[in-house]
């Protein structure tokens, strides 16, 4: 069932056109994977998902919200960890999280989240101090601690080392596990073939593809002619950049 | 569920709880960086303490009207203090907000961004009261320079003239993309401020024109020097700064109100 419908989205910042056509679905308790190269607008498409940008053009629902008019319903039931967005320099992780957790009728339990997120003995840290992986995962926890339905991560182990990488993505999939839907923003492959239910490659502002991680796979395989394509070489081929295979 | 059924959305938590929260945090930010508490608060009396080690400016003087320099000058510092909080430090607090995306991020929350704002005010405002309290009674204390002779026109004057900072002070944050560019416009409006406040030359060696702008520009340093002194007789148009103030302080409100980006 679809709990996220995307048709026809699209946006223009001035002339430049960052989303020219984007529909999907995501199915509840879905991870679902939003890859592409730099520019094509990925970040552009969840935005306006999440009601922080406004669509020029196309329906958008969320749990049966319009993004554009029902903002603040939608912004109860949606976590949006953003690309680009720090904190004050001198917030403690705890006061951070009991800030925006006071912004919520039932929040999460902060304790409960620093554990979840191996970020308990940083609890008195003020923000500046963090390493960046451990700002990742503050900005992970202040997306969860709405206790969201939906919960959209845009690049979010991006600058982490393999193991905070392979720790997010358990992460991830516990926060799954508890019942949330998550859109994930990435530029990893084996980040999305690890994770997604399914994948939806946008190329300059259009969806090239949106199959499971494993049909891209044997497509590219077959369109290969043999020998086991990996899903970079299905990205690669799919966002027009075939003669690098 | 059906994709039509509506999300069920839990209420909010009242807004004066939320408000509490994030004063909380922008007070102990503020705190953990004090140099504007220090600055706004302590600098105006330093300074006026550093006039008034000169013996010549301690000495009654015909060119005040037989008052001593660092009377005719005390109301100088006290702008000082009020434009470093109001004028300096708030847009360069919002503007580095901006360019971080903290407000962007709040406003991905249930709670509208304008709370950190709010805030933001109750802190400047405040520590421009604690920062005139001081003042005022250091001077009296320390330099014998007399409590404010019209305390009742001088606390409405000042209550007037710091909104009216305030206000000046919002409208510039409100369009600053970084904090760079908050400090960069800031301080042309803060030298403006000072220029008039009499901070570079004695409000008696201005040329008439800045001393009539004095009045009229935020924070209506005139009244305040009027009012300190009881100099008050019904030629002098203290209702029409005091309007003049508040119309300032409503037209640029409503300005930054209009023109504020999140972004
Ligand atoms: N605020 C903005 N103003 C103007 N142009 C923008 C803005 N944000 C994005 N763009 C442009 O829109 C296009 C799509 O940007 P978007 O951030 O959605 O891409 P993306 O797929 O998330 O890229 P990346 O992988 O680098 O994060 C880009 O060409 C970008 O330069
Ligand atoms: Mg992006």
């Amino acid at each position: 069932m679809a709990i996220i419908e995307v048709a026809n989205l699209r946006k223009r910042y001035g002339e430049k056109v960052a989303v020219e056509d984007v529909s999907f679905s995501v199915d509840e308790g879905e991870i679902f994977g939003v890859l592409g190269p730099n520019g094509a607008g990925k970040t552009t498409t969840v935005e306006c998902v999440s009601g922080v940008r406004e669509p020029d053009r196309g329906r958008l629902r969320v749990l049966g919200l319009d993004p554009s008019t029902d903002r603040t319903r939608l912004r109860r039931v949606l976590g949006i960890q953003l690309q680009e967005a720090r904190l004050p320099d001198r917030i403690r992780v705890v006061e951070a999280l009991r800030m925006y957790a006071s912004f919520h009728q039932h929040p999460a339990d902060v304790g409960e989240l620093l554990s979840m997120l191996d970020i308990t003995d940083r609890a008195g840290a003020q923000y500046r101090t963090l390493s960046g992986g451990q700002q990742q995962r503050l900005s992970i926890a202040l997306a969860l601690v709405g206790r969201p339905r939906v919960a959209v991560l845009d690049e979010l182990t991006t600058g982490l080392d393999p193991r905070a990488r392979r720790e997010t993505w358990k992460l991830v999939e516990r926060v799954r596990d508890s019942g949330v839907t998550i859109v994930l923003v990435s530029h990893f492959m084996d980040e999305a073939e690890r994770l997604c239910d399914r994948v939806a490659v946008v190329d300059r502002g259009r969806v090239a593809a949106l199959d499971t991680p494993e049909r891209l796979v044997a497509r590219a395989s077959h369109e290969r002619g043999g020998g086991r394509a990996t899903l970079e070489d299905a990205f690669v081929s799919l966002t027009g950049g075939g003669d690098l295979l | 569920m059906s994709t039509t059924e509506r999300a069920g959305a839990p209420g909010r938590p009242p807004l004066p709880a939320v408000l509490r929260s994030v004063l909380a945090v922008e007070v102990r930010l503020f705190l953990r960086e004090p140099l504007t508490l220090v600055l706004g608060v302590a600098m105006p009396s330093v300074v006026l303490f550093g006039m008034a080690a000169i013996p010549a400016l301690r000495e009654p003087s015909p060119d005040f009207g037989g008052m001593r320099f660092i009377d005719f000058w005390a109301p100088t510092a006290l702008v000082l203090g009020l434009c470093l909080v109001g004028v300096s430090h708030l847009p360069a607090v919002i503007g580095t907000y901006r360019e971080n995306g903290v407000l962007r991020r709040l406003s991905t929350t249930p709670v509208h961004p304008g709370v950190l704002l709010v805030a933001q005010l109750i802190i400047v405002l405040a520590t421009m009261a604690l920062s005139s309290l001081v003042l005022v009674v250091a001077s009296w204390l320390v330099l014998d320079i007399g409590l404010p002779q019209r305390p009742l026109l001088f606390a409405v004057a000042l209550v007037t003239g710091s909104a009216s900072l305030v206000a000046s002070g919002m409208l510039v944050a409100a369009v600053v993309p970084s904090a760079r560019a908050a400090n960069g416009v800031a301080t042309l409006l803060y030298l403006v401020v000072m220029l008039v406040g009499g901070l570079f030359l004695p409000r008696f060696l201005l040329p008439e024109v800045l001393v009539r702008m004095g009045e009229f520009t935020p924070p209506g340093v005139q009244l305040l020097m009027d009012a300190w002194w009881g100099r008050v007789d019904s030629t002098n148009p203290h209702a029409v700064q005091l309007a003049v103030m508040a119309g300032i302080t409503v037209l640029a409100a409503a300005a930054a109100a209009r023109l504020f980006r999140w972004e």
